[in-house]
């Protein structure tokens, strides 16, 4: 009974939050996934569904979808290792003029000073593979931030301006 | 889960293969099993129809990568057609009609392997 009262209590607090932001125009949702290459798949479905309801256009919905997909790549395989258990949060924040991705994740940290900008030519004769996720991601969004609290989290945020 | 596969025929002394579904970090494999089963058979004049390929990303892009050298060294290629806008420009984006030839259709890539001899 007591669970009860608390689950009706906590949907009221978040239809709440829901006509709030809606209010002010601001939509946030939210996924999170284990670190595992089988699930960018719906990672991909849940940016999709979201961005369409925000009314991008396809040529922008495929960039974001690409920027994040190789987002979490980089995570499965360089902060989690490929270990399948870890944690990721993916969190969609977006209003008229901007649609922003958070990635958070608890693995190795990462720099992403520390992997320079692909000479892609050069890239290319080297046929070196990794890095070109990052290059993408940056081609692709109009920002890429990355916050690394060694230990605690790591966070990738993607934005796209949005021209209506 | 991402569906991806792939089809292999072959006409004459080229080997077409035919890409289907969504190629990212965790399809790749499938493609890298295609092409090793086709290098280990001393298969290096390749073909590959993106016709039916809906989404690539660079995990998917590194298995070119992968294999070029190999089979260049053998005397072939791995030459790309019928690829959709969409996984043109990420292509593009990455530099990489600079490493392979691109063509419109799977007849004027196999066109070009025949002209070689």
């Amino acid at each position: 009974m007591k669970y009860l009262i608390l689950k009706v209590k906590q949907l009221k607090n978040s239809k709440r939050k829901n006509k709030l932001s809606n209010n002010n125009k601001h939509i946030r949702k939210k996924l999170v996934i284990k670190s595992r290459t089988e699930n960018l798949s719906s990672l991909r479905d849940f940016i999709s569904e979201n961005a369409n309801v925000a009314g991008l256009s396809t040529d922008e919905i495929d960039d974001i979808i690409l920027a994040v997909d190789e987002a979490c790549t980089n995570i499965i395989k360089h902060a989690y290792k490929s270990m399948p258990d870890g944690e990721i949060v993916i969190e969609i924040d977006y209003n008229s003029k901007k649609f922003t991705i958070k990635l958070i994740d608890h693995g190795n940290s990462f720099d992403p000073q520390l992997v320079p900008l692909p000479d892609l030519k050069k890239y290319l004769k080297q046929r070196k593979v990794g890095g070109l996720g990052l290059y993408l991601m940056k081609s692709l969004m109009d920002d890429v931030q990355y916050i690394s609290v060694p230990g605690k989290y790591n966070q990738v945020l993607l934005s796209k301006n949005l021209n209506n | 889960m991402a569906e991806f596969n792939t089809s292999v025929k072959e006409q004459g002394k080229i080997s077409i293969v035919n890409l289907n579904g969504f190629l990212d970090a965790h399809t790749a494999s499938t493609l890298e099993n295609t092409f090793s089963s086709l290098v280990d058979n001393n298969k290096f004049n390749i073909v590959v129809n993106f016709k039916d390929l809906s989404y690539i990303s660079s995990a998917g892009l590194g298995v070119f990568m992968a294999f070029i050298e190999k089979v260049r060294e053998n005397g072939g290629d791995i030459k790309l057609s019928a690829m959709s806008e969409k996984v043109f420009n990420i292509f593009d984006l990455l530099g990489f009609p600079l490493l392979y030839e691109i063509f419109n259709t799977e007849g004027e890539a196999i066109k070009k392997f025949e002209e070689k001899k």
